[in-house]
C-alpha cells in the first residue's frame, strides 16, 4: 500500500513536470500579459545620477551571462538594443524582471529587491 | 575509506570549476534548511557545501557535510544532488550516501504568495549527521546513535515550499513529510524563514563590503511527530539567525549558529557554508560563451 502511494506520487510529479515542459513554447508575447498598473508604473530612479552606474553594474553580476556584457545577447538569449525594449515603459521592464518569462526562460529576479531591479531598468532605458 | 576519497575528488573538481570558470556572486537563498520559491537560473550549474558541526554533551563532537551540485533545468525546474559525509571525533570519517531532489515551480509568474513542489529520494546510511532537515522525533538521543554504516536509510521526501518577497523581505515556510521506504511511517516537519539584504538599492561603485552585500535573517525548523503521534511531544526545535555574505564575482559564504529551543534538541549548531555558481556551463562546454 505505501509502496503504491510512493508511486503514485512520482507519477503526478513526473506528470505535472510532462505538462509543464509541453507548455514552454517561446510566444514572445509577454508584453500583453502586463497588467495596466504596472504598465504605467514611474522608475522612482529616473532623476538620480547613479541609478544608471548602479543598474549597470547589477546587470553585470545578474544578467550579463546570458545577455552578454554589452547587453548585445548571446546564443540563444536576445540582444537588449532592440525595439521591443526601446518601446518599452519602465514599468513593463520592471515587471519583467520581477516576474521573468519562464516559458522562453528567462527566470524571475524576484529576488533583487524591487530598488535594484528599477536600477537595472534605468541601465536598460541608457542603452537605448 | 571510500568516503574520503569521493570527498577528496569532489573538492577537487570544485576547486577545479572555481579556478577555470569565472562565476556570478548571486546564489540561491540564504538558508540552510529552509527553501525559498527562488530557482536556479537555467543552465546554471551552483556547487555549494553545508556543513554542520556540533558538540553534544553526551558523545563525540562531529562534523557533517553535504556538497551540493544544483543546476537548472528551466526557469521552473531545478535538480540537485547531495553527496553526504560525516566525521566524528575520536571515531572516523565516512561517506554517507547521496540524495537526489528536484523542485517545480508551478506558478509561473510571482504571486504574494508562491508554491514550489519539492520531491527528493535519498539513499543514506545511518551514520548520516548532515541535519539537512529535522523531521518526525528527530533529537539528540537518536543522533548520538547515529553511527551504524550498515544501516541502509531509502527515504523519499515532498515539501510545499511557500515564498514571498515584499518590501525587501524574502519569507518562506516549508512543510515536510519524510517517508522511509522500509516500511516506517510518514514523518512530518517544518522551517520558516526570513531575511533582508542590509541595503535595498545597490551602490553605483565596484565594491565588495557593500551593505547590499551581506544578508542577514533567521530560521526556526523542527519536527512535527509522524503519522501514529502528531504534533510537538518528544520533537527537537531550533531558531538560527543566518548571515549571509555574497562576494561579487565570487562565493557566497553563509554561517548560521543554531541553539536548541527544547531538551531534545542539540544546544547549539554552528552551519556554515560556501556557494559557487558557473553561469551557462553548458554552452561553456559547447564553447558558445
Amino acid at each position: 500500500m505505501t509502496r503504491k502511494l510512493f508511486w503514485v506520487l512520482m507519477a503526478g510529479l513526473l506528470l505535472s513536470a510532462t505538462l509543464l515542459f509541453a507548455a514552454t513554447v517561446g510566444d514572445g508575447a509577454w508584453k500583453t500579459r502586463v497588467p495596466d498598473k504596472d504598465r504605467a508604473r514611474e522608475n522612482p530612479y529616473d532623476s538620480q545620477t547613479n541609478a544608471v552606474a548602479a543598474g549597470a553594474k547589477l546587470f553585470r553580476q545578474n544578467c550579463s551571462s546570458c545577455h552578454g556584457s554589452e547587453a548585445t545577447g548571446t546564443d540563444k538569449r536576445p540582444n537588449l538594443h532592440s525595439d521591443r525594449i526601446r518601446t518599452s515603459t519602465p514599468g513593463e521592464l520592471e515587471w519583467l524582471l520581477k516576474n521573468g518569462s519562464m516559458r522562453n526562460g528567462m527566470p524571475s529576479w524576484s529576488r533583487l529587491p524591487e530598488q535594484q531591479r528599477w536600477q537595472i531598468v534605468s541601465y536598460l532605458k541608457s542603452l537605448q | 575509506m571510500l568516503g574520503s576519497n569521493l570527498k577528496r575528488v569532489a573538492l577537487l573538481l570544485g576547486l577545479a570549476c572555481a579556478l577555470v570558470w569565472p562565476a556570478r556572486s548571486q546564489a540561491q537563498g540564504n538558508y540552510f534548511v529552509t527553501y525559498t520559491h527562488h530557482m536556479e537560473e537555467p543552465g546554471n550549474l551552483e556547487f555549494a557545501t553545508k556543513s554542520v558541526t556540533g558538540f553534544p554533551r553526551a558523545g563525540n563532537a562531529f562534523l557533517g557535510n553535504a556538497f551540493e551540485f544544483e543546476y537548472g533545468v528551466k526557469a521552473w525546474w531545478s535538480a540537485e544532488l547531495y553527496l553526504d559525509s560525516q566525521t566524528t571525533a575520536n571515531e572516523s570519517s565516512v561517506f554517507t550516501g547521496y540524495r537526489i531532489e528536484n523542485r517545480f515551480r508551478p506558478l509561473l509568474k510571482e504571486h504574494w504568495i508562491n508554491p514550489v513542489l519539492y520531491a527528493e529520494f535519498e539513499d543514506i546510511n545511518g551514520a548520516d549527521k548532515a541535519i539537512l532537515e529535522v523531521v518526525g522525533h528527530d533529537g539528540v538521543e537518536d543522533f548520538l546513535e547515529r553511527t551504524d554504516r550498515s544501516e541502509k536509510k531509502r527515504e523519499v521526501e515532498l515539501k510545499l515550499i511557500l515564498g514571498s518577497n515584499v518590501k525587501g523581505w524574502n519569507l518562506a515556510e516549508n512543510f515536510i513529510m519524510e517517508k522511509n521506504l522500509a516500511g516506517e511511517p510518514w514523518e512530518f516537519g517544518y522551517a520558516l524563514a526570513l531575511s533582508r539584504p542590509l541595503s535595498l538599492a545597490a551602490s553605483p561603485n565596484p565594491c565588495k563590503l557593500c551593505r547590499e552585500n551581506f544578508t542577514l535573517g533567521a530560521e526556526l525548523y523542527g519536527g512535527l511527530g509522524d503519522r501514529y503521534s502528531f504534533g510537538l511531544h518528544d520533537t527537537s526545535h531550533y531558531l538560527a539567525p543566518t548571515m549571509a555574505f555574497h562576494i561579487p564575482s565570487g562565493p557566497t559564504l553563509s554561517v548560521s549558529p543554531a541553539a536548541g529551543l527544547n531538551s531534545h534538541s542539540h544546544g547549539f549548531l554552528l552551519r556554515f557554508g560556501i556557494a559557487y555558481e558557473i553561469d551557462q556551463v553548458v554552452s561553456r562546454l559547447r564553447g558558445k560563451k
